[in-house]
């Protein structure tokens, strides 16, 4: 859907994506790196379990919700990406004690 | 920078480091004044500047002369005494002026003297049929992925909607090498000539001649279809294709991004929420605060500027944040105020600043079939209740957006209404014969951004806090 442009030459930090390593780029957030790779990424909704992918990457509309690092319901968009981060995909609604 | 705040207490408090509040922190802190400014990005310059200290697109041409603007205004900021937090999240501001912050996990308060709210817009709902599909973005989305990550659309790409952005958007798009298939303009034609009467402001407002220039040189590589009244995604699981109605004729296309814009909108969550007055704006479509000449709200205190205070751009972002952080230093400090521009000066720069702005109002005025949504597509996309859903509501009595929640969970969930309240205002104010202004709107509370209870479990306590609380 997004590709990255040859410009950019930042540096590449690693981070895991439901324990798979994807490459994203120092100063992406969680949400930008999860849509510039290639893997599935779609998180399904608490109340019907509908597909979805972020909307407005600004803040406000919380469809980019993800566990990061064990916490669950991080609004991806908003958090930068560091080394060996473990994102993983909320399918439903976020688990007790995550 | 991802630290709670030095202080308890500081003169002025200044919340959004977009174009307004950049300019507010700086004039308050040069000032002299103690100046506090938090921001829930990662970098300061709102969504206008977004990312201007740390883009990795370098080729100064590719974002506009328009972007670049914002780096002036972050070294000026930087070079002040300011305090400034990054990826703070505001949640709680009350009448006393208290401010309740979280910071890398954990709540701290401040008190203010002066606050200027500067939490700037957000976009216009858009609520199609299968806008919450997969593949399917706001057009600030993908600007906002253009600036801080350098990514482009890949993939079979569609933009439809209307207003100055979305033809900024596209040029972007093409400078960076990335693809648009196709254009879907929805701006109604009759706005044409509605907007006719503001011309003349317009034509003679920089928007003018940049708008032209954007819009030639997109129109020169983008199929541009004009005059769309209907449009629809579909798609099973993920976007698969957009279809609409184009001078009557109806037509499909394969996407597999489809970017929608309709213009932005006050971001009211926290005004709201500490209680100032909002009133409906017919022409914008929108709650606006109530502010006097220098952006200072119904609360004594808080004053509001930049979007948030009504839909102005960003050059009369840049001046409405000087002009509120003129009003504090006159309220706090009046001696350091002689050093600053006269207020009738900057007056006069905000009168030139807004110049075309009812025109771009008028013209960009979306039209109601993109507002107001029926059948079975979705209004409120957390809690996936439909506009048929809130209209059976209203049938069996529900009389505005709060009972609405009783009724449906409209705006209960996490984004807390930001992405339907307005559709459901527009919405229910059609069905029940009434205006905007008499259904009203949430009532918004604190905390205007989910935190965790643990969090709010470790905020410290006085021993009044758990006698007012535990009993015996």
């Amino acid at each position: 859907m997004f590709r990255r442009s040859e410009q950019d030459k930042r540096p590449q930090v690693q981070i895991f994506v439901d324990g798979a390593a994807v490459a994203a780029r120092q100063g992406d957030t969680v949400s930008a790196a999860l849509l510039a790779s290639s893997y599935d990424v779609r998180r399904s909704t608490a109340v019907s379990g509908a597909p979805r992918l972020p909307y407005c990457m600004m803040g406000v509309c919380f469809d980019c919700l993800v566990t990061i690092d064990g916490v669950g319901n991080r609004q991806g968009c908003l958090v930068p990406v560091t080394e060996g981060m473990q994102v993983e995909i909320q399918k439903g609604k976020r688990e007790i004690g995550k | 920078m991802t630290m709670a705040p030095k202080r308890e207490a500081y003169d002025v408090v200044v919340i959004g480091a977009g174009p307004a509040g950049l300019a507010a922190a700086a004039t308050s802190a040069e000032a002299g004044l103690s100046t506090l400014l938090l921001d829930e990005n990662i970098g300061p310059g709102g969504q206008v500047f977004r990312a201007v200290a740390s883009t990795p697109v370098t080729d100064r041409n590719q974002l506009g002369a328009d972007y670049w603007v914002g780096a002036d205004l972050v070294q000026t900021l930087r070079a002040s005494n300011a305090e400034i937090i990054q990826r703070a999240t505001v949640w709680s501001l009350d009448r006393n002026l208290d401010i309740a912050v979280s910071v890398g996990g954990a709540s701290a308060f401040v008190k203010a003297k002066r606050v200027i709210l500067a939490t700037g817009a957000l976009e216009r709902p858009f609520p199609i049929p299968g806008w919450t599909l997969p593949g399917v973005m706001t057009a600030g989305a993908a600007q906002t992925m253009l600036k801080s990550s350098a990514l482009v659309p890949d993939g079979r790409t569609v933009i439809a909607g209307q207003g100055p952005l979305l033809w900024l958007l596209a040029a972007q798009i093409l400078r960076l090498g990335g693809r648009i298939d196709r254009i879907l303009d929805t701006t109604e034609r009759g706005n044409y000539f509605a907007a006719l009467p503001h011309a003349f402001a317009f034509l003679t407002s920089p928007y003018f001649a940049k708008g032209l220039s954007m819009m030639r040189e997109v129109k020169a590589k983008v199929q541009v279809v004009s005059g769309v009244t209907e449009l629809a995604a579909s798609g099973d699981g993920q976007l698969a294709s957009v279809s609409y109605v184009a001078g009557g004729k109806r037509e499909t296309i394969s996407a597999d991004l489809l970017l929608l814009h309709q213009g932005v909108v006050p971001n009211v969550n926290l005004a709201m929420s500490a209680g100032i007055e909002h009133r409906w704006d017919d022409l914008q479509l929108c709650w606006s605060p109530v502010l006097d000449a220098s952006g200072n709200s119904s609360i004594a205190g808080i004053a509001i500027a930049g979007d948030g205070a009504g839909i102005g751009g960003a050059n009369a972002a840049v001046v409405r944040g000087r002009i509120a952080a003129r009003a504090a230093v006159e309220a706090l400090a009046p001696a350091a105020g002689a050093k600053l521009p006269s207020m009738a000066a900057l007056r006069a720069d905000l009168s030139k600043a807004e110049r075309g702005r009812v025109f771009l109002d008028t013209l960009f005025r979306p039209s109601p079939q993109f507002r107001i949504p029926s059948g079975d597509t979705i209004v409120c996309r957390c809690e996936e209740v439909t506009a048929k859903d809130v209209l059976d509501a209203v049938a069996i009595g529900a009389t505005g957006p709060n009972q609405l929640k009783a009724y449906r969970r409209t705006g209960m969930g996490p984004c807390q209404g930001r992405l339907c309240g307005l559709t459901v205002t527009e919405l229910m104010a059609q069905a029940r014969g009434k205006t905007p202004q008499e259904i009203g709107y949430y009532r918004l509370r604190a905390p205007v951004k989910p935190i965790t209870l643990a969090e709010l479990a470790a905020v410290p306590k006085s021993e009044d806090d758990i006698k007012a609380v535990v009993r015996g």
